[in-house]
């Protein structure tokens, strides 16, 4: 140490120490807030190699599907449906509300009103990320030592998780492009490349092409899963953002994905109008 | 994606040249290369590697491409096989390009080789064979019963009258509901002859490339669906018999058809499809079905062919995304009509039948 011999280098040398368990004090307790939200792993299963095992049937008990921030119960799109038809209240999976940018949030607001024809669900597209995640339908995580396949009972929907990082997506998608890693017993998938029109929920929240997902998957014991996805799009929003809301595993007998091919489920909604219309119904009305 | 390229592709000009040469010639060095690897696993078993929980690992992507027939075309009637030499050459007359005639839809369609969908741009087995049927032992399908043929002409009869009404009287894969070649059975198809299969503890999942359902198999011998719950796949169980995974598939909705059956002749609730998957090789794998429909057929009948490992990826094949073909098809048919009526006329086929 040729410079300790340098009695002025002294006080710079503590200044330094400081500044430095400054930066590990404000690291910790950022770290702590960050745990306090977070809830820890609990593990009950592992797989061969020592994994978490998270493989099963999940799905979400919450009404994020309707409207992932807070909201009462109101009326639904559909005055024919009546009750049936009625959006259910829920607590948000956002904390407080999402950090729109003024002009997103008018856009929020205009997809809102015309949810009933341009909310991608009506027309059985992939619900993207993190939407098919608390669809309301089960979906499947395959897990072995390699790549996790998730698959989404909605409109068949699935996703590769690549546990060796493959970057950038080649093209973009519907459901998106995730890398994935476990951190300790958690596992965290980071998701680009969606195409950019999907939504949020039924309320009209959405995102861009240049949305950012950061999912954590937190096993809690056997039958449940704490879900956590931070957005970040700076194209809509004005910082990142959370979610955050259990999954419950299916413990029936032989629990099973069945089919959702919605595709003809929309096919009078999309295509109706251009249907041959039976002998005469293009006639004038008679006088 | 198919369908989302369709405008993008629409080229003037009253001929265009299908295939392309060069290619043709990379891709029989591939196929030869592929008939050299089966070649050698006929040879000596081969025994395939484990997966961490003990199954013999099918895992990867696989394609189904092949030149070979369903059935056994008259001119070999009597033959099972070819010799090599006649093999190569029917290859070759696969791979030939081929004009389009102007004015017809696949003369307005994109070209497939542009995309890597036509079937000469992947690997494929040549097989010396004459049909992937190779039960009955004549290369041919058994004739269905006489109701099941009669109801199956009034079927096709309709369609071809109506199926450009709606989107409900369009064929499934218009309508990106299923495409035949999903089965189960799975069936080589025009391009994207392309699956994976990925196994995990307790289960195989097969994902054909075009549409990717995962279709999840379990193996813990859990009984089929209740006869209530129909399933466009079926609902698959499957087991291993030493180094084969066997699936068993059943619930058939009643309105899908196994692609190369008569037109019209829908598999019934009562089917019931077994797999035979076995690995022969590092990049082979060898798949046999059995197809029994008591409703179409009195007895049994049985395909086979080999799938060749490819290079991954599996893209997301976003069809109902992308499905303005639909929509196009559908104005279309509208279009024609009125003119029809305008000359007081009636279009006695609004829409030539696309050739599949």
């Amino acid at each position: 140490m040729a410079h300790s011999a340098r009695p002025i280098r002294a006080p710079f040398r503590i200044i330094r120490r400081r500044v430095a368990l400054l930066v590990a004090f404000c690291a910790l307790a950022i770290g702590a807030a960050a745990q306090a939200q977070s809830p820890k792993p609990v593990v009950a299963k592992r797989t061969a190699s020592g994994k978490p095992d998270i493989s099963g049937i999940w799905q979400a008990m919450s009404a994020a599907s309707f409207n992932i921030e807070d909201h009462a119960a109101t009326f639904g799109p559909v005055a024919a449906l009546g009750a049936q038809g009625a959006v259910p209240p829920g607590f948000g999976v956002v904390k407080g509300q999402i950090p729109y940018l003024p002009a997103a949030l008018s856009q929020r607001d205009e997809n809102y009103k015309n949810r009933l024809t341009a909310d991608p669900e009506v027309k059985c597209y992939r619900p993207g990320v993190p939407r098919a995640t608390y669809m309301p339908q089960p979906f499947q995580i395959l897990q072995t030592d390699g790549d996790i396949l998730i698959a989404y009972q909605y409109a068949n929907a699935l996703r590769t998780v690549f546990m060796k990082d493959r970057g950038e997506a080649p093209i973009d998608s519907w459901m998106g492009w995730s890398n994935g890693h476990w951190e300790g017993d958690v596992l965290v998938v980071d998701v680009t490349g969606q195409i950019g029109q999907s939504w949020l929920d039924r309320a009209g929240n959405f995102a861009t092409a240049s949305l950012h997902v950061v999912e954590r998957y937190i096993p809690q014991g056997s039958d449940h899963l704490w879900y956590e996805a931070t957005l970040e799009d700076p194209a809509v929003f004005s910082r990142p953002w959370t979610i955050s809301l259990p999954l419950y595993r299916h413990v029936e007998p032989n629990p099973q994905l069945l089919e959702f091919k919605c595709e003809e489920f929309a096919e009078e909604l999309l295509y109706g109008h251009l249907a041959k219309k039976p002998e005469g119904a293009n006639a004038p009305p008679a006088r | 994606m198919r369908r989302q390229l369709v405008d993008a592709r629409r080229r003037p000009g009253p001929m265009k040249l299908r295939g392309d040469a060069p290619l043709a010639r990379v891709c029989a060095a591939v196929i030869l290369t592929a008939l050299a690897l089966g070649a050698t696993a006929a040879e000596k078993p081969f025994k395939a590697p484990r997966t961490s929980d003990g199954q013999p690992d099918l895992q990867g992507y696989w394609t189904n491409n092949t030149v070979v027939p369903l059935q056994r075309p008259a001119a070999y009637a009597d033959r099972a096989q070819l010799t090599e030499a006649e093999a190569r050459e029917r290859l070759d007359k696969a791979l030939e390009p081929s004009e389009t005639e102007a004015g017809t839809d696949a003369d307005v369609h994109y070209q497939l080789t542009d995309y890597g969908l036509d079937i000469t741009q992947r690997k494929m087995n040549l097989d010396t064979r004459t049909a992937a049927i190779v039960d009955p032992p004549d290369g041919k399908l058994p004739a269905p019963l006489p109701t099941a043929a009669a109801k199956a002409k009034e079927r096709a009869d309709y369609t071809r009258a109506h199926q450009y009404d709606s989107a409900q009287t369009l064929n499934l894969s218009v309508r990106c509901i299923v495409w035949p070649h999903q089965g189960p059975p799975i069936m080589p198809t025009g391009y994207n002859s392309n699956l994976e299969i990925y196994q995990s503890p307790g289960y195989v999942t097969i994902i054909t490339e075009m549409m990717p359902d995962a279709r999840i198999v379990p193996l813990d011998g859990r009984p089929h669906l209740p006869g209530g719950v129909k399933q466009w796949l079926g609902d698959s169980r499957g087991h291993w018999d030493g180094n084969t995974l066997v699936i068993e598939t059943t619930n058939y909705t009643g309105r899908t058809q196994v692609p190369g059956t008569p037109a019209g002749l829908l598999l019934t609730p009562d089917a019931r499809v077994t797999e035979y998957l076995e690995r022969t090789g590092a990049d082979t794998l060898h798949y046999r079905f059995t197809v029994e429909d008591k409703n179409l057929w009195d007895r049994s009948w049985t395909a086979e062919y080999p799938l060749v490992r490819i290079d991954g990826m599996r893209f997301e094949y976003a069809c109902q995304e992308g499905n303005y073909g639909l929509a196009n098809t559908l104005s279309g048919a509208r279009v024609k009509e009125r003119e029809a009526a305008a000359q007081g006329t009636t279009p006695r086929d609004p829409v030539p039948p696309p050739r599949r």
